[in-house]
Order: C-alpha cells, then sequence, then structure tokens
C-alpha cells in the first residue's frame, strides 16, 4: 500500500533592525519589532490560519484518515504566541485530533549542527521542551534546519532518542535511487532517513500556479495519479514544504487550497492512504543503507549548504558567532541566552548569499535587506555589540579552559557547602532535640522551673549561626520541627 | 565623431569614455572613425581612428607651402590633410581670430568663453563634413551638439548624439537655460539619442521631453588596466585609507563625505580620510572638516592625474563616491580594477549595472558610515567585495557596449 507522508515548515526569524556601528555598547535591543509582528501576521493570516484550517477539514471529513507532520521552530512559536496566538490554538487543536505530529528541530532554526554539537542537542532538547509544554507530546522524529544532514551528524541523532530523520532528496546523493522509499542512515543504521520527493514536493510549492508550466493546471485528481502510477515497490512519497505555500507562495485565488482539500478523496479512490513520520519510520521497513559524506540541504540548486555558507561573508559571520558559543553556555543571563537563539537563526545568514543567478532571487524574495553586503554589516554590528555583552560577562582574556575550570571548582565549592549546610542544619536539629529532650526531662523533674532561661540561649546560638550561612532554610525547618515534638510526645 | 576630450589629455571623464567606446567599436570591426577634438597635442592613440584637430582645420584660405605647413603643425596632422580641408572651405571666415595658417585656436578645455568656443567648433565642422566622407554622425556632449547638427545640415547623414550628462546633473536642478536650449536642439535635432544610465535617459525623457523611442542606454564600460599600473609602487600608511576621487563640486556630494568622516572618526580613530580633487567647493569642505574637528584625519592632497589616480587607489582601503546626481560614474569602476571595495550613492548610473559595491543614498551618511566602518572593521566584508569586485568589473568591457552602438547605427541607417 502507498503512502503520503505530508510535513508542512513554519518558522519566521526575529529580524533585525537597522543597527549602526555606533549603537555598538550604546544599544542592546537588536529587533525590528514592527517588521517581525506586521510579517508573521500578514503570512499567518494568508496562509498559516487558513491552511491549518484546511487541514483540521480534511481531518474531520476523512474520518482521521488524513495525517500530517508540522514542524515549528521555537523562535517561530515565540513570536506566534506573542502576535498570532490564535493560530496556536488551531496548532494544538490539530494536535489534539492525534493525526498531525509534531517533529523535533533546533529551538533557533541554527545551523549548530554545522559547527557545535553541544549546541545543537541543547537546543533540539530545549524545542523539544517547548513543544511538550506547547502541545503535550514529544517529538519522536528530527527535522534538522533546512533539512541539513550528514553521515556525521546520524550517531548524535540516534543518541538523542530520534528513530528517524527528514531530509532531502537530493540527486547527488541518491544518483539512480529513488526516493519514496525508506533508508537507513549508513553510520548509524538504526536511525531511518525520510528524503524528500523533490519533484512532487516542489510541484505544489514552486510550480502550482505557473502557467508556463506544461502540466499547468494541476488537479488533485491528477497529482494523486501521477502517485499511484508509481511502481508498486514505491511505498512512500514525502511531500516535504514550507507551510507558505498555501495561500502565501501561491496565492489563494489559485485553488491551492481547494487542491489540498480535494487531495484526501482521491488518495481514497486510488487506495493511497497518509501516514506521520513516525509511523512510517516504525512500520515500513528500510531497504538500503545511504551515506552522505557531505552536508546537504533542500535549499538553493545546489542543495548543499552553500545558502549559507556559499562566501566569506557568510563563513566570517558564522565563525565568529560559534566563537563565543561555548563562553554563552556558561553564562546564565536570561537576556543573553535569547540574543544567543535569535542570532544564530538561519536567516542572517541567507540575507548575505552574493548568488545572483537562479538562486539569487530566493534569497532576496525572503530579504529585508537591499543587499547581502547591507545584511552582513547590520549582522556584523549586532554580533558585535553581543560579544561585547558576553566579554563583559567573562572576559576573552581568560582561556576557556581556565575559564571551566574555575566555572567548576566554583561549582564544587557551591556543592560542598550544600552538603555541609545540610549536616549543619541536621547537627542543628539533633541539638535541639537533645535540647527539647533535656528541657522535658527537666519539666518532668521540675515543672515550671528551669526550661525558661534554657531556650532563649539555644535560639540565639541559632540565629548567630543561620546569619553566616543560609538564614531561611536553616531557620524554617526548626520552628515547625520543635512545634511537631512536642505533639508528639503530648 | 566629434568629442572634446581625448586621452591621455583629459580633465574629467568624458575623454576616457569617447575613448573607451571609439576603441571597443573598433574592436567589432569594419568599421573607419575619424575622432574630431579641438586640440590635440600629438600624443594621442591614433591605432583605432584618425584623429582631426579642430585647431588645424583651416576656415579662411591662406597661401601657404607645404614645408610651412609641415613646420608648423606637422606632429599633429598631415600636410596633405590641410590642404584637402582648405579646398573645402565654404564661406569666407577672415573676420573670425584666425590664425596663420586661417585655423581657430581651440582651448580644448572649458574656458570662460566656452560659448564661443562650441560656436567657432561647429563652424569648423562645417569644414570636416564637407572633407570627409561618413555614414554617420557621433556627437559626445552637449559641446559638440551644434557641430554635430551643422554637419547633419551640410550632409544629410544621420545624427546620434550621445548624452554623457545633462545639466541638470550639473546644476542640481538650476539649470543654465543656454546650455539647455543647446542640449534640447540637439535631442530634438538627433535621430537617435544614446544615454551612459537610466537615471540619464529619464532625464532626458521628462526633462527635456524627447520621444522615449529614440533614446537608448549604453552603460559604459571600462579599459582593463594595464601590469604596471596594477602593481604600481606606493607607501600605505598604517590606518585605513577612505577615499574620495573628483571634483570638489555640487553634483558630487562632497560635504556628504565629510559627514561621513566625522560620524566614523567619533568611534574609529583608525581611520584616514582622503578628498582628492580641485573645484569650487573645496576651501567649503576645509572650513567644514575644520569644523567637525576632524581635520587631523582628513586630508587635501589636491588633483591627481595620470599614475598618482592609481597610486592613490592603491592606497586607499575604501573608494567613496557620494554623487547627488551622477549620470554614468566611471571612478568607482576603476577603484574596482584597483581592489578597491566601493561605496556609490544610489543616485549614479553605474549603480544600474554595478552589484558588488555598496549602494547607498547621497544623503544617508548613517548608512555609508556604517558601510565604511564595516570594511574596515571586518576582513571579510573587504576580500568579499575585493574579490568579487574585481571579477565583476573584468566583464564589464568596451567592445559590448561599442556592439550596442553599433547596433543603434544600423538600425538609424535602416539596416537592421
Amino acid at each position: 500500500m502507498k503512502a503520503i507522508c505530508f510535513y508542512f515548515q513554519i518558522h519566521q526569524p526575529f529580524r533585525l533592525k537597522r543597527y549602526r556601528f555606533f549603537d555598538i555598547g550604546n544599544d542592546h535591543y537588536y529587533y525590528d519589532d514592527f517588521a517581525n509582528d506586521d510579517i508573521i501576521t500578514r503570512i499567518a493570516h494568508k496562509s498559516y490560519i487558513p491552511a491549518a484550517e484546511s487541514l483540521l477539514r480534511m481531518i474531520e471529513a476523512s474520518g482521521r484518515k488524513f495525517k500530517c507532520a508540522i514542524s515549528v521552530s521555537g523562535v517561530a512559536l515565540e513570536q506566534i504566541e506573542v502576535y498570532v496566538p490564535e493560530l496556536l490554538d488551531l496548532l494544538k487543536k490539530l494536535v489534539a485530533t492525534g493525526c498531525v505530529e509534531i517533529l523535533a528541530e533546533t529551538y533557533a532554526h541554527s545551523l549548530s549542527s554545522l559547527a557545535d554539537p553541544e549546541e545543537f542537542a541543547n537546543q533540539v532538547k530545549v524545542h523539544d521542551d517547548k513543544v511538550n509544554e506547547l502541545f503535550g507530546v514529544r517529538p519522536k522524529v528530527l527535522r534538522n534546519t533546512e533539512l541539513i544532514y550528514c553521515d556525521d551528524l546520524a550517531p548524535q541523532i540516534l543518541a538523542m532518542g530520534y528513530k528517524g530523520v527528514i531530509t532531502e532528496g537530493a540527486k547527488h546523493i541518491l544518483g539512480w535511487k529513488s526516493p519514496n522509499y525508506v533508508y537507513a542512515a549508513a553510520s548509524a543504521p538504526k536511525l531511518k532517513m525520510l528524503l524528500k520527493n523533490d519533484k512532487l514536493s516542489d510541484d505544489i510549492t514552486f510550480r502550482f500556479s505557473n502557467t508556463n508550466w506544461s502540466e499547468y493546471p494541476l488537479t488533485a485528481d491528477k497529482y494523486i495519479g501521477w502517485i499511484a502510477d508509481t511502481p508498486d515497490e514505491e511505498q512512500i512519497f514525502n511531500l516535504f514544504m514550507t507551510m507558505e505555500a498555501f495561500g502565501e507562495l501561491q496565492n489563494r485565488d489559485s485553488g491551492i487550497f481547494q487542491f489540498l482539500e480535494a487531495l484526501p478523496r482521491f488518495a481514497a479512490e486510488r487506495g493511497i492512504e497518509f501516514i506521520t513520520p513516525s509511523e512510517a519510520v516504525s512500520k515500513i521497513k528500510a531497504v538500503a543503507e545511504l551515506g552522505v559524506p557531505f552536508p546537504m540541504s533542500w535549499a538553493d540548486e545546489a542543495r548543499d549548504t552553500s545558502a549559507w555558507l556559499g562566501n566569506q561573508l557568510q563563513k566570517e559571520a558564522f565563525d565568529k558567532l560559534y566563537s563565543v558559543a561555548e563562553r554563552v553556555r556558561l553564562c546564565d543571563d536570561r537576556r543573553l541566552k535569547q540574543d544567543w537563539y535569535y542570532l544564530q537563526a538561519s536567516d542572517h545568514f541567507f540575507y548575505m548569499s552574493t548568488k545572483h543567478q537562479a538562486d539569487g532571487e530566493i534569497h532576496s524574495l525572503y530579504s529585508p535587506y537591499d543587499s547581502p553586503y547591507q545584511a552582513f554589516t547590520n549582522y556584523m554590528n549586532v554580533l558585535a555589540d553581543f560579544i561585547v555583552r558576553v566579554e563583559e560577562q567573562y572576559p576573552l582574556s581568560i582561556e576557556n579552559e581556565e575559564l571551566n575550570s574555575l566555572l567548576t571548582t566554583i561549582r564544587n565549592q557551591a556543592r560542598e557547602i550544600e552538603t555541609l549546610n545540610k549536616e549543619v542544619s541536621s547537627m542543628r536539629l539533633n541539638i535541639e532535640h537533645y535540647n527539647e529532650e533535656h528541657a522535658l526531662r527537666e519539666k518532668v523533674a521540675e515543672p515550671e522551673a528551669k526550661p525558661a532561661p534554657k531556650k532563649p540561649r539555644a535560639k540565639k546560638e541559632i540565629k548567630a549561626d543561620t546569619s553566616v550561612s543560609k538564614p531561611k532554610k536553616a531557620s524554617k525547618p526548626r520552628p515547625a520541627k520543635t512545634k511537631q515534638t512536642p505533639e508528639k510526645e503530648k | 565623431m566629434f568629442g572634446w576630450e581625448f586621452p591621455p589629455h583629459i580633465l574629467g571623464g568624458l575623454g576616457t569614455a569617447s575613448y573607451g567606446l571609439t576603441k571597443g567599436m573598433w574592436e567589432c570591426g569594419d568599421m573607419d572613425i575619424t575622432f574630431v577634438i579641438p586640440k590635440p597635442y600629438g600624443d594621442e592613440d591614433k591605432s583605432f581612428a584618425k584623429i582631426i584637430g579642430a585647431s588645424q582645420v583651416p576656415v579662411a584660405w591662406r597661401d601657404v607651402s607645404h614645408d610651412y605647413v609641415e613646420s608648423r603643425i606637422g606632429k599633429v596632422m598631415d600636410p596633405d590633410e590641410y590642404f584637402r580641408l582648405r579646398d573645402k572651405i565654404y564661406a569666407d571666415f577672415n573676420y573670425m581670430r584666425t590664425n596663420d595658417l586661417g585655423c581657430i585656436e581651440f582651448s580644448g578645455r572649458y574656458p570662460d568663453n566656452l560659448l564661443e568656443e562650441i560656436n567657432n567648433y561647429s563652424i569648423m565642422a562645417g569644414v570636416v563634413a564637407r572633407a570627409e566622407e561618413f555614414d554617420i554622425i557621433h556627437s559626445h556632449d552637449w559641446l559638440t551638439y551644434p557641430a554635430g547638427i551643422h554637419a547633419k545640415q551640410v550632409t544629410g547623414k544621420p545624427l546620434v548624439i550621445h548624452v554623457h550628462a545633462t545639466d541638470y546633473d550639473r546644476s542640481r536642478g538650476n539649470v543654465n537655460p543656454t546650455v539647455f536650449g543647446i542640449e534640447r536642439d540637439g535631442m530634438l535635432q538627433a535621430d537617435h539619442i544614446i544615454t551612459v544610465s537610466e537615471l540619464t535617459r529619464r532625464t532626458v525623457i521628462d526633462k527635456y521631453g524627447i520621444d522615449p523611442a529614440k533614446v537608448t542606454t549604453v552603460h559604459n564600460a571600462v579599459v582593463p588596466l594595464s601590469e604596471d599600473l596594477l602593481n604600481v609602487e606606493v607607501n600605505r600608511p598604517k590606518e585605513k585609507v577612505v577615499t574620495f576621487l573628483g571634483r570638489i563640486t555640487m553634483q558630487k556630494g562632497p560635504e556628504y563625505f565629510v559627514e561621513t568622516a566625522a560620524k566614523v572618526l567619533k568611534l574609529d580613530h583608525n581611520v584616514r580620510f582622503v578628498m582628492a580633487g580641485s573645484g569650487d567647493m573645496m576651501d567649503k569642505m576645509i572650513d567644514l572638516a575644520a569644523r567637525r574637528g576632524i581635520a587631523d584625519r582628513f586630508h587635501f592632497p589636491g588633483f591627481q592625474k595620470g599614475k598618482e589616480v592609481y597610486q592613490m587607489l592603491k592606497a586607499s582601503d575604501v573608494y567613496m563616491m557620494p554623487s547627488v546626481s551622477e549620470p554614468f560614474g566611471i571612478s568607482p569602476l576603476e577603484a574596482m580594477q584597483m581592489g578597491v571595495p566601493s561605496i556609490i550613492s544610489k543616485q549614479s548610473g553605474c549603480a544600474e549595472i554595478l552589484h558588488n559595491v555598496i549602494k547607498t543614498d547621497y544623503w544617508d551618511v548613517d548608512a555609508m558610515a556604517d558601510a565604511v566602518y564595516s570594511i574596515c572593521n571586518y576582513p571579510a566584508m573587504y576580500n568579499q567585495l575585493r574579490e568579487d569586485g574585481m571579477a565583476e568589473v573584468a566583464q564589464i568591457t568596451w567592445d559590448k557596449a561599442g556592439r550596442k552602438v553599433i547596433d543603434i547605427y544600423n538600425k538609424v541607417l535602416g539596416k537592421a
């Protein structure tokens, strides 16, 4: 039985405001709130919300047979929470049907997997927590930023507890192979790979309303027909696309929503079912192992990482950013951490691309800047200020390792102090017990005579002690216990 | 072709552009070009065009011997040529100030009696038009439009005029009515108009009221630099150098350069600013730099010529052209050839074809300061602009421009 595996991406970066070099060190707020609000609200109303509503209708109309996956980057989730909470409600509703799976990805939509494995693991975890907090589910399949994947990543992804990974079906990797099977990662055979079917995905994303296209107009009937007419062995059709394809890249009046909603009906007629990525990796066996020696992605003609790291500007900015990664992880300033995530968004590097041919068009379509040079200047100015702030916390003159060892010493000491404190308080309790018992004994022996002067003395001693270490923790349990013990004994 | 300047004796971009275009057209082959200039010095490159000096064209009959002509002007013109031209004198211009050879002396510069010189040039053009054989007349810039019109009236051959600049660019809108008159007259009489940028094309159409159908843009290009210019030796200061190179006039927006310098120097003291060139706003700029308190980092080396230009560029880290209105602006292309990252105003014609430069509005001092800081402080930015810029400018060659001009000729002659 053939199955369609849909996955839709929602992502919007925090765009930076015009940040001049004379702002470095003076202004620590980097974002263009107006543009961010404006863009996500516009796209949500034009695309995300109607598309989510369509999906909801499709699930209901098909009797929960329609299934798909959605991935929302952490930075997009934050923007949705602030600017378009109604979209969040819709997403929650979708997840609640049980037919929509949420995928794991990097919180910041970052390229950290290419630079810093620790940062990558950390971000995926933070994203999982966020998803869990909002939707009450934990993702099982990972989609790395822009579908970036290579052999080096597979063991880590598997170790992080994911059973499958979603990536591109790049021609230079597949060669004669078809993307319509489940593959296993060559470097970690237990990890299954779902590869994007480029042709069928892009038919919807880019070509649907193109009147010059030989297949125009594309109908649901025809589209499902293409899938049904493939050889029987081809089991899974991975249609991965950005959710903006519906309503934004393809206009509402092109009929894209009607097309989408008609798919389940025609699929049912031809005996094609829908499947979520996690079902796919657990149900379908891998046909072969697939090695990916160099990172691939779903962007640009080359399907590699050149969209973000193709020229000197991008590499410089990228290296500068990750040069402070370790230090930022040592910090616990919340605003600093937040900026750290926002600055890592791959989009900032995307804007710096100097490709001028066919790919250049898509780069400048999304870019809020006039030129890649402007994008670079602005980003570097912001980054310079950010690094100044990191340095204020931990000066660069100290080596990372030295700093690390100092910090572990401090942490160890803190732990030691804690255990000592515990010891002190338990000792204190013992003393009190002893005192109380002693007092009671005296009470029994000489009622109303001696206990009065002894108790205050004990209190004083304790107070003097606690002011040195932790006053609140040590002093609180004491009155409770003193109350309890006499009661018990009564 | 009628022109006013020709290398190596040039005063501005006009000479460079006329030379490059002529050479580019010659490279496309199958073309004989006669280039008329006011005053040749004898060291012009004559390999691809015949050069006639207006100062050697007789307009009044003088009975002189071959040897005498040889000794007087042999350096710049063949005596036989002189006699051939002398046969074509069409009226008695003895009332004009002519010399012993019956020629009118031209300065070949932009003197105070420029209008008189333009008129004399047109009188001389009548003789040349009668003596030479040609299919098409090409006039470079408004100074030679009257000559072009005259030649057209005499021969009936089609006239193409080449607009390198308009008075709207030179005066920031306060046009000189006489100049405007000459320009418009030329445009109306021309069979086709070539502009150096889309920006200029719009000016010609909107301000001069010309039919858009007969106005075409052919962007300028650059001649590849020779090895010894590329490797010119120069001592670099240890600071970064930001350079402005050009006439210090209203059109070039020098005050924005000074304001940018003030902004950058406030935060980054490791930069020097150089304003090379001369012009009527120079004193004002020296004054402004002093008032901003940046005179210690702001330099005025004066007018640069020939090799000095390339030495200056070689020593620079950033080239800036904040022109308020620039029909084309060939100097950023030269800076890019020397591997200097350039910042240009969006109001420049060359901004239409360049990608690997920083473009800002001429008044956006903040953006320019930001760009200067960025190039000086982020090596990746400098290297990317430098390398991509050199690669890009190497593709902008005159033979492509020449090919387009030839296509226009064919269209005008009804051959296409």
